[in-house]
């Protein structure tokens, strides 16, 4: 159907960097794959809002508590955002969250592991949230425009989400014997999922090819974990906490951090559905739309009639 | 009245004072943060967690002053995390599980409607202070206000199941509303000295713009002479506050050493 | 950000119809697109406008327009309906030249 010049035009302007916009020509596959990886980003956002919310309500000072409300409603403006920018391809919102409540779609794999103490507050925002900086960087230079600026704003108020973050290992780190043990094993568990995050290594994955070529993403997962481990050792260290690797090393040539290497089959039972939490994870979402159905209903009644009442008296 | 209220001191009183209205907001910043990630909509889920951040910001100014009042150099999450049940002066309102969305909207839009008022008259209090903060947090409650009564339209005048559902929740929740309007010699004491208002001054006016927003609603309007719930300003509250503090404070309670920041 | 012709308009859509919204940074400077988002009706859209895209007090006034308002020039069109105003340099202000000192405050 597509002419093969109108693809080899645009393939022209993704390699002179222009920004491809919502109405200009676009093959089918990039469309795709962009409402793929956009929802997906998207539905990362607003899953990722209940292993920290469920810290809200504990939060131990008032300035954590409202620290931490602040970057979970982040979360969902970060979401919302996203889900608009995948509005622009033509993938309502209600199309893709549907797709997600029925299992369908995917979302980041991190967030089927369970919050279980304060400590893991801290290390999702200097961990989890490093690492999603790092790829979201790299986002912001997509050649999707509405995904470009989606992220450009998302970076923006996400620089916080970090720096809290650290700034809370750095305190428990140096506080009570007790806080000290909170937060390394806290770094223990998380440390490995969170190199997951970046996905499988280049070899096995099939999409990271075709997503550079359309200057969707401009660097490979080994070249963003890669960047992750290299800056996040360097910070454990400086605040005196362990990398849970025995294989960790610095690499004098190279300048890198030779790591380990990552539990694939831990990494693909989560995907498929099989981690620690992704059952919970998903019920809460269903949960929370289907309580919220009737609300929804109702407003939208209401403009009904309003309208109407409006339209008989003009 | 208590015998002991007797003997209050302005220090005493004012530090009671403020308590009571720290106390408010934080208990209903924190119904309203258990929302977080579970709203009937994304952009609703951010609505309500715009609330629950103004109160329990709210909250941490008082706090704060409430422990500069107290001379005690406690600091303000001293009073949040190290009080008991019976310490705590919230309404018995504020304390209510959140219900669905529409308890929470009928129990946000009657508290917005009285903190309205409430920190209008606050602003004129000869309490520097108090009256600076009132200000500075009164246009958050406007919005507040407007959010929760545009709510209650919605839900009153949609469908059938969302009328009958608030139509419920005021029905419910409107034996713990006349306790909004409690006053003892903490209050009489401090609105002698101008460091404190009168809240009969605006009851009136509150009870017209529920009544008018119910109707408009298409909603029945209990009766405001029911039998009222009372005693929280006095520490008595319902079973609710107890599980609420185990909640927020355990964690705190758990490390009375350590530092949070 | 303009919508795609072909999004679908499903009538059992649950999540509201969606908004354009365009938020004024400061006073005396115009409105900027600032992203879209979903409201049963105007006065709800300009409420979630403000929590959504002003809740770091980013703009001091909000516009919202229903999305399927909005009419966009195709991208193909770019050529053609633009290029008039390429032999047109006085349209820019780069055509003129000004005093240093005048620049700067400007």
């Amino acid at each position: 159907m597509e002419d093969s010049t109108k693809r080899e035009a645009f393939q022209e302007r993704i390699d002179k960097g222009e920004t491809i916009e919502p109405k200009d020509f676009m093959p089918d596959r990039y469309r795709q794959q962009l409402i793929r990886m956009m929802s997906q980003h998207a539905h990362s956002e607003i899953v990722g809002m209940l292993p920290e919310g469920n810290w809200i309500t504990r939060a131990p000072s008032l300035r954590r508590k409202l620290i931490l409300l602040s970057k979970v409603q982040d979360e969902a403006g970060h979401g919302l955002y996203l889900y608009s920018a995948t509005e622009t391809l033509g993938a309502s919102r209600q199309e893709v969250i549907d797709d997600l409540l029925n299992g369908r779609a995917k979302y980041s794999s991190i967030f089927n592991y369970p919050t279980l103490s304060w400590a893991d507050v801290a290390v999702i925002g200097w961990l989890v949230d490093g690492a999603a900086i790092i790829n979201q960087t790299m986002l912001a230079r997509s050649s999707y425009g509405p995904y470009a600026r989606a992220m450009v704003r998302i970076c923006k108020e996400e620089s916080f989400h970090k720096k809290q973050g650290y700034e809370m290992v750095a305190k428990m780190a140096e506080g009570t014997p007790e806080q000290q043990e909170m937060i390394q094993d806290a770094v223990n568990r998380w440390w490995w999922p969170t190199l997951m995050m970046f996905g499988p290594h280049d070899d096995d994955s099939p999409n990271s090819a075709e997503l550079i070529k359309w200057g969707v993403k401009s660097k490979t997962n080994d070249e963003l974990r890669q960047s992750f481990v290299d800056r996040h050792v360097q910070e454990a260290h400086t605040v005196g906490l362990e990398i849970p690797d025995p294989d960790l090393e610095y690499n004098e040539e190279t300048g890198h951090w030779n790591f380990g290497e990552i539990d694939w089959d831990e990494f693909w039972k989560v995907v498929k559905g099989n981690g620690p939490m992704n059952r919970e994870r998903l019920n809460a979402r269903r949960k929370a739309h289907e309580e919220g159905e009737w609300v929804r209903e109702a407003a939208e009644e209401y403009a009904r009639k309003r309208k109407l009442r409006q339209e008989k008296v003009s | 009245m208590s015998t002991a209220a007797d003997s209050i001191t302005t220090q005493e009183a004012r530090y009671e004072y403020l308590l009571r209205l720290a106390d408010d907001r934080l208990i209903l910043g924190h119904r309203l943060s258990e929302w977080c990630g579970h709203g009937p909509i994304l952009e609703e889920d951010i609505a309500l967690a715009n609330m629950a951040l103004d109160y329990i910001g709210h909250a941490a100014s008082l706090y704060e002053y409430a422990a500069e009042i107290e001379g005690k150099e406690r600091h303000r999450d001293d009073l949040v995390y190290f009080r008991n049940d019976v310490e705590f002066k919230n309404l018995k309102l504020v304390e209510l599980p959140r219900g669905d969305f529409g308890f929470t909207m009928a129990r946000q839009f009657l508290f917005s409607a009285f903190s309205y008022f409430l920190y209008e008259q606050l602003c004129e209090v000869e309490d520097e202070q108090l009256g600076g903060m009132a200000q500075k947090h009164w246009k958050e409650i406007k919005y507040h206000l407007r959010h929760s009564r545009e709510w209650v339209l919605r839900l009153g005048d949609g469908t059938k199941e969302s009328h009958r559902r608030i139509q419920d929740a005021f029905n419910e929740i409107w034996t713990y509303t006349g306790e909004m309007f409690y006053q003892d010699l903490v209050d009489e004491l401090l609105q002698d000295e101008k460091l404190a208002t009168d809240l009969n001054n605006f009851k009136a006016d509150w009870e017209e713009l529920v009544t008018s927003t119910l109707e408009e609603a298409t909603l029945e309007v209990p009766d405001f002479d029911q039998f009222m719930a009372e005693g929280s300003r006095k520490g008595l509250h319902t079973e609710h506050l107890g599980h609420l503090l185990a909640e927020m404070q355990h964690l705190r309670r758990s490390y009375p050493d350590a530092d949070w920041q | 950000m303009s919508k795609d012709e072909n999004l679908k308009s499903n009538n059992d859509d649950t999540q509201w119809p969606l908004w354009e919204v365009f938020t004024q940074p400061r006073e005396g400077k115009p409105h900027e697109h600032a992203g879209s988002l979903h409201a049963p009706d105007a006065e709800m859209a300009l409420e979630n406008a403000r929590d959504v895209y002003a809740r770091r007090k980013e703009a001091v006034n909000i516009w919202v327009v229903p999305s399927e308002q909005i009419v966009a020039s195709k991208g193909e069109d770019a050529g053609p309906f633009f290029d008039p105003a390429d032999d047109k340099p006085y349209r820019h202000p780069q055509f003129y030249s000004v005093p240093r000192a005048t620049k700067r405050r400007s």
